[in-house]
């Protein structure tokens, strides 16, 4: 199983769990270059990392809603969608997970 | 052909950064410091691999070498690039062709190199708009799931940065040659956590040259023989955990390309991991110097903290690693990287490392390099 699904008919798409672990993480300290970074020019470091979505896949996703200091392998996460840049008028959303249980609308 | 394949002689440009110098002709330094040491002319070399990723088409430096109608082949590798130059120039001598023959690398990269786009790596544009297009990234959640696992501290990181530019003191090629305290790189900006601004290397220029010859050839050099027991270049297993990687299996990122062209190595070689006298493993940042030292099967998964912390890899150790400071300490212009390892193994085992020399007159050497998306050289050379 891989994500995202390939393009072609060699993968059928499946709807992956919602819900996992982390499984590894880091605080992005410094701004990405553009291209091919859209994200919004002042920056302000962020965490990513990989989610092990049980008996699926481990996924790249950003890390949110949580302190960094509170971010630690294993701890159960889930899909929530955040804005690229929060400041644009009509913001991309990028996946990303936050602690599982989190209230919806939790800022970060 | 009869006997091992030999290097008899080596050429270095020195790394970092020189200004007003291409990386072409950091190259041909190189190559010209090479043919003296191994006491021949341009005209003696039947043929060449050379390696260069950003600075150029290597088979162009005939221009100034001369027109010798030299067969000259470009390798384009990645970080193994050096490696596969070599790999390829030992075998063909090792077909029985060839008598003597070169292996070059050399690069020039800006500060903040190695742009990345996803189109390169058949990825789709949100991966990299979405600011997932980079290395750091990978290589700290890389090193942060590998020391939960095995209890590796961010004071061993330190350790091995700290190692690395206190070795480099004494190497002239290096390029932070000034010794950083272990408090001072821990107390650095971070640049992806765990690791701070000293314990990832940064792109680089320089050049090295490899001349080989047959054994029978080097003999008749009156060089001392270094000989080339293992050339290995391998590509990724299933599982393994690479750079740019949206997704990674369930249970993977433990087997890796490098435990293949280790293992591969040491059964050419027909020796082990215990038999070798000194090391240099990529360390393109500190935590891969730390798992490659388990990789090549020096030491077991975990074992790296009690290693770093009793300064087993130090040069007097029982393994001295990165003798010349490694990336960390010499940059990494990736045509010339592997390359370099090698150059520094063949000044070990000459004896001729001077302030950085591994005592007890070291029979053997192993060099390591790993690169995207998934490949890894390893030599192994004995005298």
């Amino acid at each position: 199983m891989v994500f995202p699904c390939p393009t072609g008919d060699r993968f059928d798409p499946v709807p992956l769990s919602r819900t996992g672990t982390l499984w590894s993480f880091t605080i992005q300290r410094y701004r990405p270059k553009s291209p091919p970074y859209t994200g919004p020019a002042a920056f302000h470091p962020w965490a990513m990392g990989y989610v092990e979505l049980p008996g699926e896949v481990i996924v790249e996703a950003r890390i949110t809603n949580v302190e960094f200091g509170a971010i630690h392998i294993g701890m159960p996460l889930e899909l929530t969608l955040i804005p690229l840049d929060p400041d644009a008028a009509e913001p991309v959303l990028i996946h990303a997970f936050q602690p599982l249980g989190q209230p919806i609308g939790a800022s970060a | 052909m009869s006997g091992d394949v030999c290097i008899v002689g080596i050429g270095i440009h020195p790394f970092g950064r020189t200004d007003g110098t291409s990386g072409l002709d950091q190259g041909v330094f190189a190559v010209r410091q090479a043919l003296a040491d191994a006491g021949l002319a341009w005209p003696d070399v039947q043929f060449a691999y050379g390696g260069s990723d950003a600075a150029g088409n290597p088979d162009t430096m005939v221009e100034r070498l001369g027109l010798t109608g030299v067969q000259f082949i470009n390798v384009r590798n990645g970080c193994a690039a050096g490696g596969s130059a070599l790999f390829s120039a030992q075998m063909a001598i090792k077909s029985g062709e060839f008598e003597i023959g070169m292996a070059v690398g050399f690069d020039k990269h800006p500060r903040g190199a190695f742009n990345a786009l996803p189109a390169e790596y058949n990825l789709p544009e949100w991966y990299g708009e979405a600011g997932y297009m980079i290395t750091t990234q990978f290589f700290a959640n890389k090193i942060t799931r590998y020391m939960h696992e095995y209890g590796i501290s961010q004071t061993t990181l330190a350790r091995v940065a700290n190692k690395a530019f206190r070795n480099a003191i004494h190497a002239p090629h290096a390029w932070r040659r000034e010794e950083v305290d272990i408090q001072t790189i821990l107390d650095a900006p971070l640049v992806s956590d765990p690791y701070t601004k000293y314990m990832f290397c940064s792109p680089a220029e320089g050049g090295v040259a490899l001349i080989l010859a047959s054994e029978k050839k080097a003999r008749e050099l009156g060089k001392p023989l270094i000989r080339l027991k293992a050339a290995t270049m391998r590509t990724r297993p299933p599982g393994s955990f690479e750079v740019f990687a949206p997704s990674i299996d369930i249970g993977g990122g433990k087997a890796t390309a490098t435990q293949i062209a280790s293992a591969d190595a040491f059964r050419m070689a027909g020796i082990g991991p215990q038999d070798i006298a000194l090391a240099q493993l990529q360390d393109t940042e500190c935590g891969a110097e730390v798992m490659h030292m388990a990789e090549n099967g020096f030491c077991a998964d975990g074992d790296q903290e009690a290693w770093l912390a009793q300064g087993r890899t130090e040069i007097g150790g029982a393994l001295p690693v990165n003798t010349d400071g490694g990336c960390l300490a010499c940059g990494e212009p990736i045509g010339a990287s592997g390359l370099r390892q090698v150059y520094e193994n063949v000044v070990q085992l000459r004896g001729h490392g001077g302030g950085r020399q591994v005592p007890g007159n070291p029979k053997t050497a192993y060099s390591h390099v790993y690169g995207a998306p998934g490949v890894s050289a390893v030599t192994i050379l004995e005298r």
